[in-house]
């Protein structure tokens, strides 16, 4: 029995790992060029001002340099030219249960969606390689006037919502990576919710890359307007691959005033992908956006999500748990511009770094000197599983002026010998012991999803620390 | 007869034999204690017995009911049906007692079966009744913040759940103040039976007041240097540890 034997992991992918043949109708080919931006805009009969989006999006992303001098060099390793930048099985949009591929019902059960969800199906979006191959607005929630759709069909059915916000959250320039979703995106959701509705059962989305070498750069928009309520929930299992893959979305959120958005993910990519992620909301006055965020697996995941409370009295949280296994780097934290008076803000942080597994936390608040009575709470707690870990963090806080707040607290602990001894002594195996400590160590935060995706962090929880020991 | 055996034990930490050549028999439903001056090994034994990494036996043998243990995991050994209560139970944040006793009773069950959620509530609301626990005592944390009498009384509780056959107290009466050390001395002797042996280790005899043990033995510097019935303990209570002491430099220089 030792708590340093998770240097090599072997994780049992058996939830995730699965992939079924590839039938893809278009296929921009290998490698990044105007010819390529130019092929997506034609296959997807983009309207001329997303095309003229996308070709200045690339000139940004061209010029940017990667953000190298802060982040890790690890970011070298990708390869622009060796990724395919868009792929379509030709699939519309589907709209029962009945004409959903058999194929794509499969993965829904690898998935472990229960049985009810299944039959819930009317209200979820999965996303198979770049298309969403089904979309069903629940009845109920069409009724109410929400729009629930994929974000092509948003910008061309919806334009007079979609264009206003589009890019405004989240500029093409903000970074590399949202330069390059904003030149490449397909995918990814648009949703708008009216004024005083609140949606009563969560939004979904299931998503996973199905090709090899395959980069998916979703791009989602959502709007609540004033006074809704909305709940958005994204899970994503990547299957095992041989080559690096890069995921980078970009997600904006825009809650009007007296809105509530909370957007829910819950990410376990394999080893090889780099996960690249923009997401950021606007709070309006009295608005509040919260976002819960899990991530376990990939490469490299660099996510920080944001919120720029812009009305008085906004409220944004950010509440998140990174998992890094043995030879990953969970580059994860939160940003949190506070842009009016009496604006609060909340950071929960929890991380596990297992194995030679590095966990760095990064958060950015901000308060400057003209507001008054803002506060900011900020924890970030990280556990290491062996003395191979590291675990980082870099807070950057600018708090000014008069009457305005901010807490910070951060812990290091350990799963000691002495505790996994004593869970032994009671019959435990060294690996449930460890999966106990770590659900432990999460319950907190865990408590604060969603039902059906608690039990499945628990149970990616459990696989990671079952290939964690002996 | 049921037993466990503990054959000339001889256990190091490092470098530095701590045990030195122990033998002792604890046989079902019989309740045997281990006195000792402080650094005699008493705490030893009980963690070598259990597994623990830190320790190495060099040699001897421990069976239980036949069985040699020492080729076993920790986790296999406490399946088996030995118990460890701790002198310093460790805290496991964010995992309350009501969950980790199921997940250990669940450890109990042969692959494919599932503990049946109520049963097992039922269950452990009858051993806390039994035990006078409040039963919001197991939707907190596991020994986060507990008072030592709690954190022993934790402790009886897992013991109570996961019937074993034999237990092993470690100074079980440290850090109680006379009130916490009735209570849990009631919690043991509720336990006491015809199918548990149970080895108390105490420094101090008081504990002997409350659960009035079968036989005491005088463990000095790694070895039983003196066994008798429970009035030994009074003995020992009333000449102090010297007398014993002695009569091993005496055995020793002989």
């Amino acid at each position: 029995m030792s708590t340093e034997t998770a240097t090599s992991i072997d994780i049992d992918r058996s939830v995730g790992d699965f992939a079924y043949p590839e039938s893809h109708t278009f296929d921009a080919g290998m490698g990044l060029s105007r010819d390529t931006v130019n092929y997506i805009s034609d296959v997807k009969n983009d309207p001329d001002w997303v095309r003229e989006f996308r070709l200045k999006a690339l000139d940004v992303f061209e010029k940017k340099a990667m953000p190298t001098g802060w982040a890790t060099k690890d970011l070298e390793a990708i390869q622009f030219d060796k990724i395919r930048y868009y792929l379509s099985n030709g699939q519309k949009p589907t709209r029962s249960w009945d004409d959903v591929p058999d194929d794509v019902k499969k993965t829904f059960e690898r998935l472990g969606i229960p049985e009810q969800e299944r039959k819930f199906l009317a209200g979820v979006e999965a996303q198979f390689d770049s298309e969403a191959v089904y979309s069903n607005i629940k009845k109920a929630v069409g009724d109410q006037g929400v729009i629930f759709v994929g974000s092509t069909e948003g910008l061309k059915e919806y334009p007079e919502i979609f264009k206003k916000w589009f890019g405004k959250v989240i500029p093409t320039g903000d970074n590399k990576f949202s330069a390059l979703n904003s030149a490449v995106f397909s995918g990814g959701s648009f949703i708008y919710v009216p004024p005083g509705v609140k949606v009563k059962h969560p939004l979904q989305a299931y998503f996973r890359i199905n090709a090899e070498n395959f980069g998916q750069f979703e791009r989602t928009l959502i709007i609540a307007d004033e006074g809704s309520e909305v709940m958005y929930m994204e899970g994503c299992t990547a299957p095992k691959f041989e080559t690096a893959t890069l995921h980078s979305a970009v997600v904006e959120l825009v809650a009007m005033k007296g809105a509530k958005i909370q957007y829910v993910t819950v990410q376990n990519w394999s080893s090889n992908v780099f996960n690249l992620v923009t997401k950021r909301g606007l709070a309006h006055e009295e608005a509040e956006i919260k976002w819960i965020d899990c991530n376990i697996g990939s490469r490299l995941t660099m996510k920080y999500p944001g919120v720029v409370m812009k009305g008085r009295k906004a409220r944004g949280e950010v509440i998140s748990i990174a998992l890094a296994g043995d030879g990953q780097h969970q580059d994860t934290g939160a940003k949190m511009i506070h842009a009016a008076d009496e604006t609060t803000s909340n950071i929960v942080s929890k991380s596990i770094s297992l194995g030679k597994g590095r966990s760095t936390y990064r958060g950015l608040v901000h308060i400057p000197k003209h507001l008054k009575n803002c506060k900011n709470n900020t924890e970030c707690d990280a556990l290491l599983i062996n003395s191979n870990s590291r675990t980082d963090t870099y807070p950057a806080i600018s708090v000014r002026g008069t009457g305005n707040a901010c807490q910070h607290e951060a812990s290091v602990s350990q799963v000691s010998e002495e505790q996994i001894f004593y869970m032994m002594q009671r019959g435990l195996t060294e690996a449930q012991a460890m999966s106990l400590s770590v659900n432990g160590f999460v319950n907190d935060l865990v408590r604060q999803f969603p039902m059906e995706y608690s039990v499945e962090l628990k149970r990616l929880i459990d696989l990671e620390m079952e290939g964690s020991v002996g | 007869m049921k037993s466990l055996i503990i054959k000339d034990l001889h256990v190091s930490i490092g470098s530095k034999e701590i045990v030195r050549g122990l033998s002792l028999e604890i046989e079902k439903g019989k309740v045997h204690a281990i006195m000792g001056p402080n650094g005699s090994g008493k705490s030893t034994l009980s963690k070598a017995i259990g597994g623990h990494p830190d320790y190495t036996i060099t040699s001897g043998e421990v069976l239980m009911d036949g069985v040699n243990i020492l080729e076993m995991e920790p986790d296999a050994r406490a399946r088996a049906g030995l118990f460890l209560a701790f002198q310093y139970p460790m805290e496991i944040p964010g995992v309350s007692i009501a969950n980790f006793l199921r997940a250990a009773v669940q450890a109990r069950l042969g692959e494919g079966e599932e503990l049946e959620a109520t049963e097992y509530y039922a269950r452990l609301y009858k051993k806390m009744d039994a035990l006078e626990m409040n039963r919001a005592f197991t939707s907190r944390s596991v020994n986060e913040g507990f008072s030592g009498g709690e954190k022993k009384r934790c402790e009886i509780l897992q013991m109570a759940m996961l019937e074993p056959s034999y237990a092993i107290l470690d100074e079980t009466d440290s850090g109680l103040d006379i009130d916490a050390l009735k209570i849990v001395s009631n919690g043991v002797n509720a336990l006491r039976g015809p199918e548990v042996g149970i080895l108390l280790i105490t420094h101090y005899q008081r504990l002997l007041d409350y659960i009035v043990p079968d036989y005491v033995h005088v463990m000095v510097e790694g070895r039983i240097v003196h066994s008798g019935g429970k009035e030994l303990a009074l003995e020992l209570e009333e000449r102090g540890y010297d007398w014993i002491k002695e009569g091993v430099n005496e055995m020793a220089t002989a």
